[in-house]
């Protein structure tokens, strides 16, 4: 497999330029003041049932903190994710390197598998600097950690099916700035999808609900793993990675 | 080492390519000459394997570059046009990317890039980020990642584009330092280029090839006979009579000459000197002469013969070439 040097180059890329690092601290910046908020409704929530011991019962850090900044996150992902992945293909195909970077001995699937793998470290990176939040919890009470590694699967999962996604788009363009925005919209487009499902009755409301991009993360924030949204956000990943490689395929015929 | 047979390229309904062949010896550099648009970096990008053809097939050191892709790509070094790099990458860091990528094993790679980079003369930049480089420095960089993996085979396409006199000589004598062990082909518009580094010249115009052999080959071919330009001041009627009869002359054509002197066009075959004879008769007749240079024995000659030929849609004395191959001992 020749996607290691690929995958190299792309981290000395996102790494020797500002877009690695604008990507984790705008990220943190956001999420962080997210997290501040709800950890202090959460807080105040909980001197109030002090008096009221009977609200106590339903107070729970992880489920009550952790799990709506997941679900924030995934928000702001969709806004965040196309900063990563609009330059993979965009900018090779503006400044003419693919035409040297496809005639080297690497298959198309290994310039892909290096493209991507190496944006997924950038998020994974991300992920881990996110710790932050449930580690702060932590010091100050207990949290399951049962549901935050479900959450983090969940968050792994839908990041990889945005940056399949993102990848193609930008195999698709020469110019960055459609392949950021074009993701961007995809993306939104996937999870508005799912606001009709309440409107629609019926098996549509199923459809729509289950197309719905964040829709599937959900069930993660609860610590609850479901093979149906695994599925979802492989099948999303997959169907965008051989895409993309139709779309690499493509371009050559065409010239 | 390349054979091209028949090879045509479309998009869409522009033919850039159309029914090329010639082939490649091994240890050969062949130049590729032709006017902006000729199909010259078409025909590299199908060599290069970096698109298929519409039509035809194309060998690269014995590996058909459409269905054994891989085996040609281990085998090539290419610089495509105005040689795109990672401008965000510093030179060394890009150089051992491709070395890595080209396969080159962990341990020889250090030593790998060093060498291209002296041999291109860039080490004194290995540091510098790409997009700071000039015009010519990148140019070498290019070059110096085609040479990387030591390939049987380069295709340069326009190498010596962009860079100053002194480094033009540089390239060029780097380029001719490859043949023997390496087979070249490389594009230019630069004629004397061409006669200073190939062995063997295709001429391609409109995507169709125009002539094909070494140059000596090509000049004979479109220039058939040994041509002489004379001026001379003597009498018209006497210097004619006189020029037709020395031995061996074949035509004489008169040319305007100015204030008295007369000048002529003398054609002789091809291995015959006349020179000599005409000095003597000059010198004989106590003429004057003012002017004697050879004519139509410059590759640059040739191009533009064959190529505004084809413009002026005649058909070129050399469409069909007797020399069968761009390859042949210059």
């Amino acid at each position: 497999m020749r996607w290691l040097p690929i995958f190299k180059k792309e981290m000395r890329l996102y790494f020797g330029s500002p877009v690695a690092y604008a990507f984790l601290a705008l990220f943190l910046l956001v999420t962080g003041w997210m997290f501040a908020q709800i950890f202090l409704i959460y807080s105040e929530l909980s001197m109030r049932a002090f008096m009221q011991p009977m609200a106590a019962q339903n107070l729970n850090p992880t489920e009550n903190v952790m799990r709506p900044l997941f679900s924030n996150m995934s928000v702001v992902l969709l806004f965040f994710m196309p900063m990563l992945t609009m330059r993979l293909f965009a900018e090779e195909k503006k400044s003419g390197t693919i035409e040297l970077l496809l005639t080297y001995p690497v298959r198309d699937g290994e310039v892909l598998a290096g493209k991507f793998l190496a944006a997924g470290a950038v998020y994974g990176l991300l992920l881990l600097l996110t710790l932050t939040y449930p580690g702060l919890m932590a010091a100050f009470g207990r949290i399951e950690w049962g549901a935050i590694l479900t959450g983090y699967l969940g968050l792994l999962l839908l990041g990889s099916a945005f940056l399949a996604v993102g990848v193609f788009v930008s195999s698709l363009t020469e110019n960055q700035i459609v392949a950021g925005s074009a993701t961007f919209g995809a993306l939104l487009g996937f999870w508005l999808i799912g606001w009709g499902a309440d409107a629609a009755g019926g098996w549509a409301r199923t459809v729509l609900q289950y197309l719905s991009i964040i829709e599937h993360m959900d069930s993660f924030g609860k610590g609850v793993l479901d093979t149906k949204d695994i599925v979802y956000y492989l099948t999303v990943t997959a169907f965008a990675l051989f895409l993309t490689l139709r779309a690499l395929d493509a371009k050559r015929w065409k010239g | 080492m390349i054979q091209v047979e028949h090879l045509t390229k479309r998009y869409g309904l522009i033919t850039a390519v159309s029914d090329v062949s010639f082939t490649v010896d091994k240890g050969q550099i062949v130049g590729f000459l032709g006017p902006n648009g000729a199909g010259k970096s078409t025909t590299m990008k199908i060599l290069s394997c970096f698109m298929p053809a519409s039509g035809g097939t194309a060998r690269v050191a014995g590996f058909d570059v459409f269905s054994q892709s891989m085996e040609v790509r281990r085998r090539i070094g290419y610089l495509p046009e105005h040689a795109p790099l990672y401008g965000d990458l510093a030179v060394g860091s890009y150089l051992e990317f491709v070395a890595e990528i080209k396969g080159v094993p962990r341990g020889e790679r250090k030593a790998r890039v060093a060498d291209v980079m002296a041999r291109c003369f860039i080490t004194d930049m290995q540091r510098r980020l790409i997009s700071k480089l000039s015009k010519g420095y990148r140019q070498r960089v290019g070059l110096a990642q085609a040479l990387l993996g030591d390939p049987e085979v380069l295709i340069l396409d326009e190498p010596t584009i962009g860079l100053d006199p002194q480094q033009i000589a540089e390239i060029r004598a780097l380029i001719r330092s490859l043949a023997g062990q390496h087979t070249v082909i490389l594009s230019t518009h630069i004629l004397p280029e061409v006669s200073m580094v190939c062995d063997g010249v295709v001429i391609i115009n409109r995507g169709r090839i125009v002539a094909q052999g070494t140059q000596a080959q090509l000049v004979e071919q479109v220039f058939p006979t040994a041509r002489i330009e004379i001026e001379i001041g003597g009498p018209r009627e006497a210097v004619v009579a006189g020029l037709r009869g020395i031995a061996g002359v074949l035509r004489v054509e008169d040319l305007a000459g100015a204030d008295g002197a007369v000048r002529f066009l003398v054609e002789s075959p091809r291995g015959r000197d006349v020179r000599g004879e005409v000095v003597q008769l000059v010198a004989a007749r106590g003429w004057r002469l003012l002017e004697l240079h050879q004519v139509g024995m410059s590759l640059e000659e040739v191009f533009i013969r064959v190529v505004a030929g084809e413009e002026h849609g005649e058909i070129a004395a050399t469409e069909a070439p007797a020399a069968p191959a761009a390859g042949a001992p210059a």
